[in-house]
């Protein structure tokens, strides 16, 4: 019988001739989250693929209007007339082809973004993206990984309706083999997506429309935000807030307005979704004891469930309540602006939860 | 006048079709053209509404406009019957008018209002009237092509099967840009290989959001080949002469229809504004765009019609203020219908919504629909 060696290196063999992996810093060692170099969202998704595109060859972009266009939502501008048209490639509206193909470009070593104008239309790619990117290294027994970013408009919020309006992030965290970012603000998207783009695996992307034009502080100098690394957004010791992506705004809205009813509670922001940082999280329920999970994905089999199952699973005996989720409407995504609003998991709803959770 | 004699079935590439359809009732009448002027001036005058209403904000989400294109939508849908079932992507206006929708459903779905097509729930992107057998704008690119051949392929059955109905053929209307899609091959190969009487219709006007049709698509000016290589009769209309399109489309459709047989038609035209409410247009010329403009199918339609005494400047005159009128009776309906109730959020999910099947809500079948 043949006893093949153990693999004894954090990273594995399949990648680790191609990485080039920065020092990961905890958020105390990153640059300061505050301060006046203020740029949208977009540009800080801008900034992230050009030095990762200026520090490596192998990097290049790809979707629709991402080049003459300048991308549909102005996210790639500029970065043909810097890159070129070898780098910065526009596609056809053929996500299963340009998605599968650039699957095989990571395999062979290079590094794709692919943009997708919005998750909502990764469908047309599910099986490319779902079962060959998470699985190339398991299928091959190790020998080809995939490091590839998927990235795009995420979540409802537009008047958009039901087809263009999806939350992919409780679908696609189900598959393993795959990580998942959701940056709730332009210093994240920034770091999340240099990360990213290093990562030896592949990493879904998850932006929004509802977020492109928010500014805020985006230091300078180069950094990288670590994977599973949550940041605590807003601290209290009534209720634990646990969300990611765009309703960490609605979150911390709440919290404003509980505030001036004298209720102070946590918000911590995932940034990833997976790795989860579920530890994070058990160090706020030790400290409120109790949790509410705000997620834009529907209820049924959500984040919400799997965060709130690894709570009961890890510090059951912290908590004062069952723990509480509170979703996106279990119905498809209406057009119609009110119905939408009520929709979405929105302040109203959020303080009116934490509220529940109090008296 | 030879416009308005039918031209001979085009020449078939298809090993299985059998020309032999001479429809002596494909001749143009002057009804028939007064009444399709009127119908596209219809939608030319309600999309400049449109574009007023979402500059105000009473529209949101993605809106995209059809104008230019509209005797792609009128000459085609005059060549079928009322029951021919058709189905389009985002880009639907036009086709729900044509097809009969009341301009006052139309515009109070993209109000979000309770009188609209969908009750307020689709928008802009989908248009559904299912008493007009449209079965959707569809917001996906390309998802629309498999429906288009899944309701010839339905009604086909029910007649071939059940022994109901009749012998029908349905339209699918798609981009220039969604032929790129892997579906639309799919939908193509069923089609030939099952005969299904599905004519794929491309609008093919020339942009692909902002991508020109040479940039997104191989072999860009000779589309009928990809109709051909799955040896489905195919052919190649301007799309801005509505006479012109009917006489080559109509006794394509009855072939279609006689011979169970899918076709493909490449419908040269063009669109005047931004691919949506909110393009730049920096990929094409305005001298592009005014030269297209010179060629307008409405202003052509009207210019045969004057010259050939067919109707007076006044009368034409009495039609667009008529037209005007009724579009701003439609933007006064769709301003005044209800919003939705928050209730609605929770209807029309599940025909059948029993206990237990979501951990939050409890379904209902709410309000009737307005157009049932
Ligand atoms: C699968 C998918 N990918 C991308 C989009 C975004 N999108 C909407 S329309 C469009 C361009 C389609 O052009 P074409 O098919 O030529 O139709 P036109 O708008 O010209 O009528 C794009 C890229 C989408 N709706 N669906
Ligand atoms: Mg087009």
């Amino acid at each position: 019988m043949t006893t093949l060696p153990m693999i004894d290196t954090d990273i594995h063999p399949a990648i680790e001739a191609h990485l080039d992996m920065p020092a990961m810093l905890p958020n105390d060692q990153l640059p300061s989250f505050e301060g006046d170099r203020i740029i949208q969202y977009r540009e800080a998704l801008r900034e992230a693929m050009s030095e990762e595109m200026r520090h490596d060859k192998r990097v290049f972009l790809l979707g629709e209007e991402v080049a003459q266009y300048n991308g549909a939502y102005k996210i790639s501008q500029g970065m043909l007339d810097e890159f070129g048209a070898k780098r910065i490639i526009d596609t056809p509206i053929s996500e299963n082809g340009f998605a599968g193909m650039a699957i095989a470009a990571a395999m062979s070593g290079l590094r794709p973004i692919v943009e997708f104008m919005s998750w909502s239309f990764s469908f047309v790619a599910a099986d490319p993206i779902l079962n060959n990117a998470p699985k190339m290294l398991y299928m091959s027994g190790g020998q080809f990984g995939c490091p590839i970013v998927f990235r795009g408009n995420d979540g409802a919020g537009g008047q958009l309706a039901s087809t263009h309006s999806w939350c992919v992030e409780a679908l696609y965290a189900n598959v393993p083999g795959l990580k998942m970012a959701i940056p709730s603000n332009p210093y994240d998207a920034k770091g999340l997506l240099k990360t990213a783009i290093r990562d030896p695996d592949p990493v879904f992307f998850m932006e929004s429309e509802r977020m492109l034009g928010d500014k805020a502080h985006v230091p300078e100098e180069e950094y990288y935000i670590p994977f599973g690394q949550a940041r605590l957004a807003r601290e209290g010791d009534a209720v634990t807030l646990v969300s990611f992506g765009r309703p960490v705004h609605f979150c911390m809205e709440a919290a404003e307005r509980l505030a001036a009813e004298g209720i102070e509670v946590d918000v911590l922001d995932m940034r990833t979704i997976r790795p989860l940082d579920i530890e994070s999280i058990i160090e706020r329920v030790k400290i409120t004891n109790k949790v509410l999970v705000v997620d834009q994905s529907w209820p049924f089999a959500s984040i919400a469930s799997e965060v709130i199952t690894q709570i009961c699973e890890r510090c059951f005996d912290w908590l004062d309540m069952a723990p509480a989720r509170l979703n996106t409407a279990d119905v498809p995504t209406p057009y119609a602006k009110g119905l939408e609003y009520d929709y979405l998991p929105n302040p109203e709803r959020i303080v009116e939860a934490v509220k529940n959770m109090i008296d | 006048m030879s416009k308005r004699m039918p031209a001979t079935a085009p020449q078939s590439n298809d090993s299985k079709a059998v020309s032999s359809v001479t429809n002596k009732s494909n001749e143009i009448t002057p009804a028939m053209m007064l009444e399709w002027l009127r119908q596209m001036q219809l939608i030319r005058e309600f999309e400049n509404r449109t574009m007023q209403a979402y500059q105000q904000a009473k529209i949101g989400g993605f809106c995209h406009i059809y104008s230019g294109q509209e005797a792609c939508c009128v000459g085609t849908i005059a060549a079928t019957n009322d029951d021919d079932p058709i189905v389009t992507a985002y880009r639907d206006h036009g086709h729900a008018l044509a097809r009969g929708m009341t301009p006052e459903a139309c515009m109070a779905e993209m109000f979000g209002k309770v009188d609209g097509c969908a009750k307020g729930k689709g928008g802009s992107m989908h248009m559904f009237d299912k008493p007009n057998w449209l079965f959707g704008g569809h917001g996906i690119v390309s998802a629309q092509t498999p429906l288009g051949a899944g309701l010839a392929f339905a009604e086909k059955y029910k007649l071939e099967v059940m022994g109901e109905g009749k012998k029908k053929v349905s339209l699918a209307y798609l981009g220039d840009g969604a032929i790129d899609q892997g579906a639309f091959h799919e939908a193509l190969n069923f089609s030939a290989v099952h005969d299904v009487p599905v004519i794929f219709i491309i609008e093919n006007n020339g942009y692909s959001m902002g991508t020109a049709i040479s940039r997104h698509t191989a072999n860009a000016d000779n589309l009928i080949s990809r109709g051909q290589s799955y040896g489905i009769n195919s052919i190649e209309i301007d799309g801005l002469d509505i006479c012109h399109l009917y006489n080559e489309f109509k006794p394509f459709v009855d072939q279609c229809r006689e011979n169970s047989r899918p076709g493909f038609v490449d419908l040269k035209t063009y669109r005047y504004q931004g691919h949506s409410m909110s393009d730049p247009q920096k990929y094409r010329t305005k001298d592009e765009v005014d030269a297209f403009k010179d060629k307008d199918s409405i202003a052509k339609l009207l210019s045969d019609l004057l010259g050939d005494g067919l109707i007076t400047e006044a009368a034409w005159k009495d039609m667009q203020s008529e037209i005007k009128d009724q579009v701003r009776a439609a933007m006064d309906f769709a301003e005044n219908s209800p919003i939705p109730e928050a209730g609605e959020l929770y209807t029309d999910v599940y025909a059948n919504p029993e206990k237990n099947l979501s951990p939050t809500a409890t379904y209902t079948h709410g309000t009737k629909n307005p157009l049932m």
